[in-house]
């Protein structure tokens, strides 16, 4: 089966250092660095990672709002780094975006109907007509009242304003969402509501989603397959159960025992893992592994050498000379 | 949240804005006052011909032998309520009345000509970035650093001779022309520069990238995205920029520069009075108090439209 979307080898330089006129930047900020990814139609994705470690550009690029340096990104087997105009036009009803801050991704001039029918009104996929019909379904699918399509978005909570954020994201009927941390800026019991909901369109839409955070259990929650990112490259990437149940790499070893437990008297024995140091500059980032600055397992090789991402027999991939196998 | 009606009718940021400006007396009173002043204006030929009060009619018969007016408080009577100039005898409240016309008309134009090219120049420069942003942003900070008001003086004559060359109509029409022009090229950074912060951080918002991924052009970004989210400020900073317009056109007409007399402004009122203000001073007196009250009514009502605009920005927590 083809995947419905497969990243090849995207790389995102940045140029840094002086912005100036006339002057040359001076290095390159390595934020995204040879991803690759592929997803299945229907499932979820879930990407996770240190804030900086390169994820929101990751969306950004799947998105085309920012334009990979290098690389491909294959949506329903067509190379969308490649289109342009009418053609990217097209593209981009297939593939839409959830966005973190559902304060400051609705415009608060427009109100909420207003918003749900932007993309139907750019991409004209409705007449004028249907136009109000197909905003209140979206509103209903959401868990919307659809008779508050007048309101704007100062009157609703924020897990509401996600909610329209979603619905907007559905209007086109894409095959996949990009849900770039959509539940980091809301409570945890709304969290868990805005979650089910996502995963009910799932099952009642068919609709693929990227789904990227920071919180690992939420993701553990939510998706199929999840990919752990490190410094602008994937470290580890695998069936969710298989990660979490026994990771491979340091780091993901690490972040999964960063996880609090529900019940720490009678769960699981773990021995936390403290990384020590902050994430290397993107600028110049470390040699060989680029974990290795904070591994404590690091050797002289993963200085020389860039660990590959290797099939570890469990179909998870992991970038590490000396990974975690089971015995 | 409110039980639903059958139809709810959500309230938009700018029906807010409107209810809160209701609320503010001292606004509300403001906005009295320049509406007051604008039908003074608008209607100004009208009044002065059905009151009897031309503002070119000389009356010699209020002046005695020195030329000085007839009576107390500078010639008040029924036939001239306010009095009559010193040296011509020509009504006040009549002149006050066409003076209006033009500080009001100086004001507004002013006000609509800066706004257009600081909103457009910020807009473009907050947009585009770049060596475009560069460009704009260098030359405002010129015009900020330039001693305007001496090359306004400078400018005057030579500039007003090439504008009636060019076909501007002569006298008062081409020394307005001049006015306006002048106050556009100092005026237009102010409004260029807010918009262009603004722009720098709306187009940051996520709202902005929303549209992007639904394939939305330049067009759609700039008039249905940014533009609804900056017209509260465009028109809380172009009240309150209308006054100083106002203000300048009569400190350039006192300074000799614009209307010349017979021409009524506030301007000559001021320049001209200032040469009997120890014979008549009421004749001070009038121009400088009424101009008073007009910039004040539009400052007044310029800080209840921000405050209704902005909740934030609350006069009472300063």
């Amino acid at each position: 089966m083809t995947p419905i979307l497969e990243v090849r080898d995207v790389k995102k330089y940045f140029p840094s250092g002086s912005s100036r006129v006339l002057q040359r930047p001076t290095g390159q900020v390595k934020a995204v660095d040879g991803v690759s990814l592929s997803l299945q139609k229907g499932k979820t994705l879930g990407v996770v990672g240190e804030s900086g470690c390169g994820k929101s550009t990751l969306a950004r690029i799947l998105m085309r709002l920012i334009e990979p340096s290098s690389g491909s990104i294959f949506l329903d087997g067509e190379d969308v780094t490649r289109l342009s105009g009418s053609d990217l036009r097209r593209m981009r009803r297939d593939i839409q975006i959830i966005f973190q801050d559902p304060y400051s991704s609705l415009n608060p001039r427009h109100s909420i109907g207003e918003i749900i029918a932007t993309p139907l009104r750019i991409q004209k996929t409705v007449t004028k007509s249907e136009e109000v019909g197909r905003v209140k379904e979206l509103m209903h699918l959401v868990g919307l009242n659809p008779e508050h399509f007048n309101r704007f978005p100062h009157e609703f909570s924020g897990g509401q304003r996600q909610r329209v954020g979603i619905a907007r994201s559905l209007a086109l009927n894409p095959k996949v969402i990009v849900a770039d941390e959509p539940v980091s800026a809301l409570d945890v019991s709304i969290q868990s509501q805005i979650l089910n909901l996502m995963q009910d369109l799932q099952t009642k839409l068919q609709v693929a989603f990227v789904f990227i955070a920071h919180d690992l259990s939420v993701v553990r929650h939510i998706a199929d397959d999840v990919a752990v990112m490190y410094l602008g490259k994937i470290v580890e990437l695998g069936p969710a159960n298989i990660v979490y149940g026994h990771p491979t790499h340091p780091y993901t070893k690490a972040l999964m025992s960063a996880v609090p437990v529900a019940n720490p008297v009678s769960g699981r024995k773990i021995s936390r893992i403290v990384l020590t140091g902050d994430v290397p500059s993107p600028i110049d980032p470390p040699s060989g592994c680029r974990f290795r600055t904070r591994c404590w397992k690091a050797q002289d090789i993963c200085a020389s050498n860039e660990p590959e991402l290797l099939d570890r027999g469990d179909g998870r991939v992991s970038a590490c000379h000396f990974p975690e196998l089971e015995a | 949240m409110t039980v639903a009606d059958t139809t709810i009718v959500g309230l938009s940021p700018s029906r807010l804005a409107l209810a809160r400006f209701r609320r503010d007396k001292v606004a509300v009173v403001a906005l009295c006052v320049v509406v007051f002043f604008v039908l003074i204006a608008i209607f100004a030929p009208l009044l002065t011909s059905v009151f009897n009060l031309s503002p070119y009619a000389l009356d010699r018969q209020a002046l005695n032998d020195y030329g000085n007016p007839i009576g107390r408080f500078g010639g008040m009577s029924w036939n001239h309520p306010l009095g009559v100039e010193p040296g011509t005898g020509r009504d006040i409240l009549g002149r006050l009345m066409y003076g209006a016309r033009v500080s009001l008309l100086i004001g507004f134009i002013g006000t609509i000509v800066t706004t257009g090219v600081g909103l457009v120049l910020g807009m473009v420069s907050g947009l585009r970035r770049g060596l475009l942003d560069s460009v704009i942003t260098r030359v405002a900070d010129l015009t900020l650093a330039f001693p305007s008001l001496l090359l306004i003086i400078a400018l005057n004559r030579p500039l007003t001779q090439r504008l009636e060359s060019m076909g501007v109509p002569k006298g008062n029409f081409a020394r307005m022309t001049y006015i306006i022009l002048v106050l556009t090229v100092f005026g237009w950074v102010y409004m260029a520069r807010l918009i262009r912060g603004q722009v720098l951080s709306l187009r940051e918002r996520e709202f902005v990238d929303a549209a992007r991924s639904f394939g939305a052009s330049n067009t759609h970004i700039v008039f249905k995205q940014l533009l609804p989210n900056l017209w509260a400020q465009v028109i809380v900073f172009a009240t309150l920029s209308l006054p100083g317009y106002v203000a300048v056109e009569a400190s350039l007409s006192f300074l000799g520069i614009g209307l010349m007399a017979p021409a009524a402004s506030w301007g000559i009122m001021l320049g001209d009075s200032v040469k009997y203000y120890r014979a008549d001073p009421t004749y001070l007196l009038i121009p400088g108090v009424t101009l008073m009250i007009l910039v004040m009514a539009f400052n007044l009502m310029g800080d209840g439209l921000r405050d209704a605009v902005d909740p934030k920005s609350d006069r009472q927590q300063l």
